[in-house]
């Protein structure tokens, strides 16, 4: 069989994917051959439901790679964000934390923004720049000594000298790998929607600490909102499942009555939610990026941020490579990334797992305890900038494209 | 087995077992070589930059070294020879060692780099009347038998405004500790018997020879390893290790 041959291979089509096949075909140009393969390219439009908060650190990445600029119209900044400690009865609602959503001036800390139009911007922006689509995925695939060889689902055969799985939580190329993980479900699921509201939400963010999970109440342009509700897993598919009329009915309690009349705005999905870490970031000629390699608790809105500190990451290390003529999926780059990726992500890992462990419950003793963590953290101003400076991904050793330098 | 020329005057014959004994650790980047993949960024990009900055090129396009003809010498199992072809450049490899040079000619035809690797010595090249914009002798002038002839033969194979560059290690109480004592036998970095301290080059002596073969130093740079980070990287610190620049004025 005749293999084609490609500097990298891309498996999976989704943000981490598409904005890496984005970042080194513009820093390496044409002679740079990279591919991005994905079954979902063969179909039109994006099914994803799903809105996502874009930190700053995050948004100077799709800045570089020149993507933002189609995005920003319909991207709501948070300007700023109330966390409440809640039952579900309880008539007030005192805001135990709030913070004013500017890293620095004229820079909000994140954007919202719906993952379909993300999706497409990025598939546009690939396509301008002459990245192939192929529209099937990864079969199956065979380390050589300096190559990886990989077959797609048509039987077509490529040649590659670095293979990255960037297809999802349930990576079927980790998986091949033989890559270990380390992963607990929560018993929990999100309840993911889009509502409209009368009232102007002002950009504000709201995330309700209920004993079930939290409610996140996301502010969208056009007087809507995302909608990210965590409940016991069961309870989640019940609720679901209810026809309209309940459905809000159960969904008002939770959302109060600040913006007044609500309607649904969009489809109505269930996610599962769990941890999920793999042991290594990278195998021989292979290296895993985004949900591929991490899931996280979606409490602080982080998994999308860090897939993209993923990209941020490898992409530096592959282009310093390339421009030495070193080997891009030799021990150097991959040893690289692994260093500058994996403990940040478990540090983000254990901190999101003990925040939903901490909140989702229905313990007095636990709930006086984190009342007065949050209280203190209100009142003291160098940790709350702390706060929403690690939130806006703007701490650690950060790769040029996070802090919006070009490679 | 070693190359044909055992009476080459500036090969010295146990230096050139000791390294063809290492075979397939060329390219084993957690080996006994890792240190000197470590170390290869950042020698490549002095060199690139060097070139770059030479020849008037990009240092950031993939054929930053396009049409420009290097000579490797020394070239062990290629990881030197190997990234600088793939930027572009016709690369010569050479080494007295056969097995050296078939290590680092079957890892160049798998990785689909051209490189043409020889198993010969830089005086039978220079006798020969090859000619290199980029003439390269790194880590090899402390294996010689004749530093100052080696220099000598080797510079004569610089073009009219072409560059040799090469890296060693100074002679000084400094590198004795931390070249020897401590990279050979306290950390095991290097095998034992890699280097022999009297065979150390200081600057001053490098760029002697080099301006005796006709070229002038235009530079040079100390190269420091960082316990921190575990890496190497450039520094005005040149009492161990060390890469200097040369120039052969155009006419």
């Amino acid at each position: 069989m005749t293999h084609q041959r490609l500097d990298l291979l891309i498996a999976g089509g989704g943000l981490p994917g598409l904005a890496l096949a984005i970042a080194l075909r513009q820093a390496l140009g044409e002679t740079f051959a990279v591919a991005v393969a994905d079954p979902a390219f063969a179909r039109q439009g994006v099914n994803d439901p799903r809105a996502s908060a874009i930190a700053a650190a995050a948004r100077h990445l799709l800045n570089s790679i020149g993507v933002w600029d189609a995005l920003d119209a319909g991207a709501q900044p948070i300007l700023d964000m109330t966390v409440t400690d809640s039952r579900l009865n309880d008539v007030l609602r005192p805001v135990y934390l709030s913070f004013a959503g500017e890293v620095a001036p004229g820079e909000p800390f994140a954007h919202m923004v719906e993952n379909a139009p993300l999706i497409e911007a990025l598939v546009a922006k690939a396509r301008e720049n002459g990245v192939p689509l192929l529209p099937h995925g990864v079969a199956d695939f065979s380390q050589q000594s300096a190559r990886i060889d990989a077959r797609l689902a048509d039987g077509s055969a490529y040649s590659a000298r670095l293979l990255v799985a960037a297809d999802g939580a349930r990576s079927r190329l980790r998986e091949q790998t033989g890559i270990a993980k380390v992963a607990w479900t929560y018993r929990q699921s999100a309840i993911v929607t889009t509502v409209a509201h009368e009232r102007d939400h002002g950009g504000r963010a709201q995330e309700h600490f209920f004993p079930a999970g939290p409610f996140a109440i996301l502010p969208l342009k056009r007087n809507r909102a995302s909608i990210v509700w965590t409940e016991e897993t069961r309870e989640a598919e019940r609720i679901v499942a209810l026809p309209d009329t309940e459905f809000m009915t159960e969904f008002e309690r939770r959302f109060g009555l600040e913006l007044g009349d609500i309607t649904l705005a969009g489809p109505r999905r269930v996610f599962p939610l769990g941890f999920m870490m793999a042991r290594s970031f990278i195998a021989e000629r292979l290296a895993l990026v985004g949900d591929a390699a991490h899931v996280i608790h979606p409490i602080a809105g982080q998994g999308l941020n860090i897939g993209l500190r993923d990209v941020a990451a490898l992409a530096e290390a592959i282009v310093d490579a390339a421009r030495l003529g070193l080997d891009i999926g030799g021990t150097t780059v991959l040893d690289r990334y692994q260093r500058w990726r994996r403990f940040d992500t478990a540090a983000m890992g254990v901190t999101t797992d003990g925040l939903n462990r901490l909140f989702s419950n229905t313990s007095g003793t636990l709930k006086l305890a984190r009342d007065f963590g949050l209280g203190v953290v209100d009142r003291l101003p160098a940790l709350k900038a702390l706060f929403i400076r690690e939130a806006a991904g703007l701490t650690g050793d950060l790769p040029k494209l996070l802090k919006g330098e070009a490679l | 087995m070693i190359a044909p020329d055992e009476t080459t005057a500036t090969v010295d014959a146990a230096e050139v077992r000791r390294f063809a004994a290492l075979g397939a650790e060329w390219w084993d980047e957690g080996g006994s070589m890792r240190m000197l993949h470590r170390l290869n960024p950042v020698r490549i990009a002095y060199i690139r930059d060097q070139a770059a900055a030479r020849f008037g090129r990009d240092a950031k396009r993939l054929d930053s070294l396009a049409g420009l003809r290097i000579l490797d010498i020394g070239c062990g199992g290629g990881i030197l020879s190997e990234p600088l072809a793939r930027l572009g450049a016709t690369v010569v490899g050479a080494d007295p060692s056969d097995e050296n040079i078939a290590i680092a000619r079957k890892h160049a035809q798998d990785a689909g780099v051209a490189v043409d690797y020889r198993a010969t010595t830089a005086e039978a090249l220079a006798d020969a009347g090859e000619r290199f914009d980029l003439v390269l002798a790194m880590e090899v002038v402390e294996h010689v038998a004749d530093r100052d002839l080696f220099v000598h033969r080797a510079a004569a194979m610089v073009k009219p405004g072409g560059l040799m560059i090469a890296a060693t290690i100074n002679r000084t109480l400094k590198s004795f500790g931390l070249a020897i004592v401590a990279a050979e036998y306290l950390l095991g970095w290097l095998p034992r018997g890699t280097h022999r301290w009297d065979k150390f080059v200081s600057p001053h002596e490098f760029e002697q020879a080099m301006e005796a073969g006709g070229l002038r130093a235009t530079g040079g740079t100390g190269v420091i390893y960082d316990i921190v980070t575990g890496e190497w990287r450039l520094s005005d610190d040149m009492d161990v290790n060390y890469m200097m620049t040369a120039e052969r004025p155009a006419e």
